[in-house]
């Protein structure tokens, strides 16, 4: 199991539309991967779940996998959202 | 013990239980109460105070009160003056007590909030403590799907994509409600008992692939939705193994540990075609005849040994 804290950087946060691209990201892996935010851990490719943390701008969430491809499933996802999901 | 990441604020406890904010104190929002536990500084106020646990909420009675009246008037200020240097969230007076000025004079010197309710002080410590339990119990956030069937509590697990939230909707359009879809929110509020609800944000949503994001209450109705549940049974839901040996009596009960409760559990292989809203069904009713059906037992074998016992003599 490995976890990585990331900060949220983009304007919007992790509304709607970005959760998508977050949990579709989520499960192109095998592993179990949870956002973690505050005292709440959620699973990563679910997105009620994903939303249902509130996630907004400056946001510090830690992800964390458990697997196989673990190690690629918290990079992908750290990289994701240091791409500000590719918004703009 | 407790996670002093949970907490209420005193604030709240003042509005929840209509106390009389009698020091006037502002600020009661920025007062946190992080332990469930009370405290009756009958031995404090005498000057003991070995174990003392300032994080607690301070009740004063009628037994504190009637000491407080036989003791001269420096000795409460001095008193009143230990117990709140050790910097207490709050004292509540109970039963509409007589407040000594000496009290509200060192409160106000600490800067310690001093409440009073006129509830009898084992009523109002009973709710207090029920009270506190609820919002600072352990909790996790759970991937999965809580649902009312028949009245039982049934909460739905399985990795994504096995089925849980078609499940739900189908149990909703066949009468049952919706507690929380995808993550649910566990509280355990006493011992043997587990609470469940949705984070507010996503309350009563549920999310159909293919579909979207529907708001259940919008389309079902207030009758298909519930705020919070307790959890009386958690079903598995898992793809169908070929090799592996599904339950086929039902005769050996299967528990899951959460929060350090077992709850009883069924392993449910899922397969198309099969209708899982109908099993969950079954097995809520099922769950209901155990719980009753044992007590049943136990009545009818009461009437027995009575009837032999009668008959023996």
């Amino acid at each position: 199991m490995i976890s990585k804290e990331v900060v949220v950087q983009n304007q919007v946060g992790l509304h709607a539309r970005p959760a998508t691209f977050f949990i579709q990201k989520a499960n192109e892996f095998k592993s179990s991967i949870w956002v973690e935010k505050d005292e709440r851990k959620v699973n990563a490719k679910s997105l009620l779940g994903v939303l249902s943390l509130g996630i907004s701008k400056g946001t510090k969430i830690t992800i964390i996998a458990d697997g196989t491809d673990e190690e690629e499933a918290v990079n992908a996802m750290v990289n994701l959202i240091n791409s500000n999901f590719s918004e703009q | 013990m407790e996670n002093p990441s949970f907490f209420v604020t005193l604030k709240q406890v003042i509005d929840d239980f209509n106390l009389e904010n009698v020091s006037n104190m502002d600020d009661t929002d920025k007062i946190k109460i992080i332990t469930p536990d009370v405290n009756r500084p009958g031995l404090p106020i005498t000057g003991f105070f070995d174990y003392f646990d300032a994080n607690r909420i301070q009740i004063i009675g009628k037994v504190e009160t009637t000491y407080l009246q036989k003791i001269t008037s420096q000795q409460r200020y001095e008193s009143f003056d230990k117990l709140f240097s050790r910097k207490i969230p709050a004292v509540i007076i109970t039963r509409g007590l007589e407040v000594f000025p000496e009290i509200t004079e060192t409160a106000e010197k600490y800067k310690i909030p001093v409440l009073r309710t006129n509830q009898s002080t084992s009523r109002f410590l009973s709710s207090l403590i029920g009270y506190l339990h609820h919002w600072l119990a352990p909790r996790i956030t759970q991937h999965g799907v809580l649902v009312e069937v028949y009245g039982e509590g049934i909460l739905i697990l399985g990795e994504s994509g096995v089925g849980k939230s078609e499940t739900a909707i189908e149990l909703v359009k066949r009468g049952h409600r919706l507690v929380a879809d995808d993550a649910v929110e566990i509280k355990k509020v006493s011992e043997t008992t587990l609470i469940g609800c949705a984070p507010e944000i996503i309350r009563h949503f549920i999310e159909i692939r293919g579909i979207g994001i529907i708001d259940v209450k919008k389309i079902f109705g207030m009758g298909a939705v519930k705020d919070a549940e307790k959890i009386d049974l958690i079903i598995h839901l898992e793809l169908w193994k070929e090799n592996k040996q599904y339950d086929r009596l039902g005769l050996v009960d299967e528990y899951t540990n959460v929060l350090d409760i077992d709850v009883p559990s069924l392993t449910i292989p899922v397969r198309p075609g099969r209708n899982l809203a109908i099993i969950v069904e079954v097995a809520a009713m099922n769950h209901r005849q155990k719980k009753m059906g044992y007590n049943a037992a136990e009545e009818l074998n009461q009437r027995l040994m009575d009837e032999i016992g009668k008959g023996g003599l």
